[in-house]
């Protein structure tokens, strides 16, 4: 087997066995990145120097015997460019950070090389995670694997991407709406949301920080249970990172192997069955996929998530209202650009991000600043967070009488670039099944389970109880093996 | 609720954003199909319901007063835009 397409778990037992060297699979994926993302753009910052050394490091610490104490040391992994990396380039796509380089990592960045892993480069996104399609990255587009023409959802495109034209061999993304999952969907890899609090966001550029959450983006179930492993756990820098056990999340699959998904409930939204614009390629395959679970022996029921007509109109009134309090840091004084023009303060500021941000980002600046003006603030902000308390009510009642709850990732496969562009509420309505669990804090997953007929990738999502990532892992883990998909990945 | 050039142009302001002139016309016009959109939250009925300002854990975060090393000057400036010794340097504020 080439070595780009190995996963985690592959990977990591042929460095121990000798089979191949770190700087072997790092090289393997440069040469890919190389040959490939000319085409593609899922990098924004490729650190080849810094790869092919941690790599070299890492060959030494592994004939020093220490690979089984390190889970991830010398696998090649990308991140979203959201993340901060000590010493190189972090961009949020964006103009206004084009040259921004941190001084310290993310806590998660930390775990990550603290478990030996090698980070190969930054990927592209919708810039500061605004987006669903990475269209609107201050730098490129993204385009998907499977189909060039097609984007590759977003905002973690550029990592959904890399995973599944296998330029790295696991991905880090973040969902804020659901910026992990529909990517992975779109281009046919595995991606969790942890619940709120599980994964600290030390280090990651926020968005809006009551709703972004960092998640992996990999091959397959077992690989996204490793990275969890590495990337879970309470951080004190980060007020919001929750003070609980970080269980071994691979248990999870050992689990389903003993018990199976026999006595597992999952419950189907009936408001999510009833949109309209769902494409029939989806519903078939979110059909199917009930079928598959239920030969598992896991018992259906219907659920009511009944505010579900109002979650989006209230996640695009929090999101941008927590979004526009964000990015005022990003003001010419401290880091990034700076326009040069202005003779006074006020002037700086404004020409800054002005030139700094793109259309989209200064949409949303600009509602989320009106939603919270005086005279507005009750009318927008106020009954949003209401709706939201509600919206999470709704989810704990449905809980009650299940363990899981399944639902498509987005209502069609990856739409065509351009499509959308001009119609950012078209675009908005994509999120209306995932950002539910954003707001409720929720995790989720999503696993690849069909091809469209135009030969797109489709996912399932599955969410659970807050911290109850092991169900999540257990009944991904038992589709994805029972479901047994022959076409994994895009012929590159 | 739809909004005018004038109103995004005042919002702007607001935000500290000068909204480049060929943009307006279509930003009051996106910004007020998506506001349309959102008025529907006026059709919820939120009486009774909470506010839900976050999703962590609802505990308060404490730490201990201690005093601990910060990465000095030439670390924390080493992103600015404009420098004079140890401090930022922005143009005029006041007059």
């Amino acid at each position: 087997m080439d070595l780009h397409e190995l996963t985690i778990e592959q990977a990591k037992k042929g460095l121990e066995k000798k089979e191949f060297s770190s700087v072997d699979l790092v090289n393997a994926m440069l040469d890919r990145i190389d040959r490939l993302d000319g085409d593609i753009g899922a990098f924004i910052t490729v650190d080849r120097d810094g790869a092919q050394n941690r790599a070299k490091e890492a060959d030494i610490r592994i004939s020093n015997g220490e690979a089984s104490k390190l889970p991830l040391l010398g696998i090649p992994l990308a991140l979203k460019d959201l993340l901060c990396t000590k010493g190189v380039k972090t961009t949020c796509a964006s103009k206004i950070l084009e040259n921004f380089v941190p001084q310290y990592d993310a806590t998660v960045v930390s775990m990550l090389k603290d478990a030996g892993a090698v980070i190969v480069g930054k990927t592209n996104l919708d810039e500061f995670a605004m987006g669903s399609s990475t269209e609107n990255s201050g730098f490129h587009i993204t385009k998907n694997p499977w189909n060039k023409e097609h984007v590759p959802g977003g905002s973690s495109g550029g990592s959904a991407a890399a995973v599944a034209a296998r330029m790295c061999t696991a991905a880090l993304g973040t969902d804020t709406g659901g910026s992990i999952r529909q990517p992975a969907s779109h281009c046919g890899v595995v991606g969790i949301k942890p619940t709120y609090g599980r994964v600290s966001r030390y280090g990651l550029v926020s968005y809006a920080s009551s709703l972004d959450q960092i998640g992996p983006i990999t091959k397959d179930v077992t690989d996204s249970a490793i990275l969890l492993n590495v990337i879970c756990g309470h951080d004190p820098l980060d007020s919001t990172s929750a003070n609980i056990e970080t269980p071994d999340f691979t248990q999870a699959i050992t689990k389903f192997k003993t018990d199976g998904l026999k006595g597992m409930k999952a419950g189907i939204p009936k408001e999510f069955l009833s949109l309209k614009g769902l494409d029939p390629d989806v519903e078939a395959a979110f059909n199917n996929s009930k079928k598959i679970l239920q030969n598992l022996g896991v018992e259906m029921i219907e659920v009511s998530l009944p505010q579900t007509d109002y979650a989006v109109a209230a996640y695009y009134v929090i999101a941008p209202s927590e979004a526009s309090s964000n990015l005022a840091r990003f003001d010419g004084v401290r880091y990034g650009f700076r326009d040069r023009s202005a003779d006074n303060i006020i002037d700086m500021y404004k020409k800054t991000k002005s030139k700094g941000f793109g259309a989209e980002v200064q949409r949303r600046i600009i509602t989320g600043t009106y939603a919270l003006s005086a005279g507005y603030y009750d009318a927008y902000y106020g009954r949003a967070t209401r709706v939201r308390a509600m919206i999470r009510d709704d989810f704990d009642r449905a809980f009650e009488s299940c363990d899981l709850i399944i639902s498509p990732v987005a209502p069609t496969p990856a739409f065509k670039i351009g499509e959308n562009v001009d119609d950012p509420l078209t675009m908005y309505l994509t999120d209306i099944f995932t950002l539910s669990t954003n707001m409720a804090g929720l995790p989720g997953i999503s696993v690849p389970c069909s091809i469209s007929s135009n030969g797109l990738p489709i996912g399932l999502q599955i969410m659970a109880k807050r911290f109850d990532e092991i169900s999540l892992i257990k009944a991904g883990y038992g589709f994805e093996q029972s479901l047994g998909l022959k076409e994994r990945f895009p012929n590159i | 609720m739809k909004i005018t050039q004038k109103d995004v142009e005042y919002i702007a302001h607001l935000s500290r954003l000068e909204v480049d002139e060929t943009l307006v016309d279509k930003f009051a016009e996106q910004i007020s199909s998506i506001l349309q959109y959102i008025d529907k939250l006026k059709d919820a009925d939120v009486s009774g319901a909470a506010l839900m300002a976050g999703a962590a854990l609802e505990n308060n975060v404490f730490r201990q007063d201690e005093v601990k090393a910060s990465p000095g000057p030439d670390v924390t400036l080493s992103n600015a835009p404009e420098r004079h010794e140890d401090f930022y340097m922005v143009p005029r504020v006041v007059g």
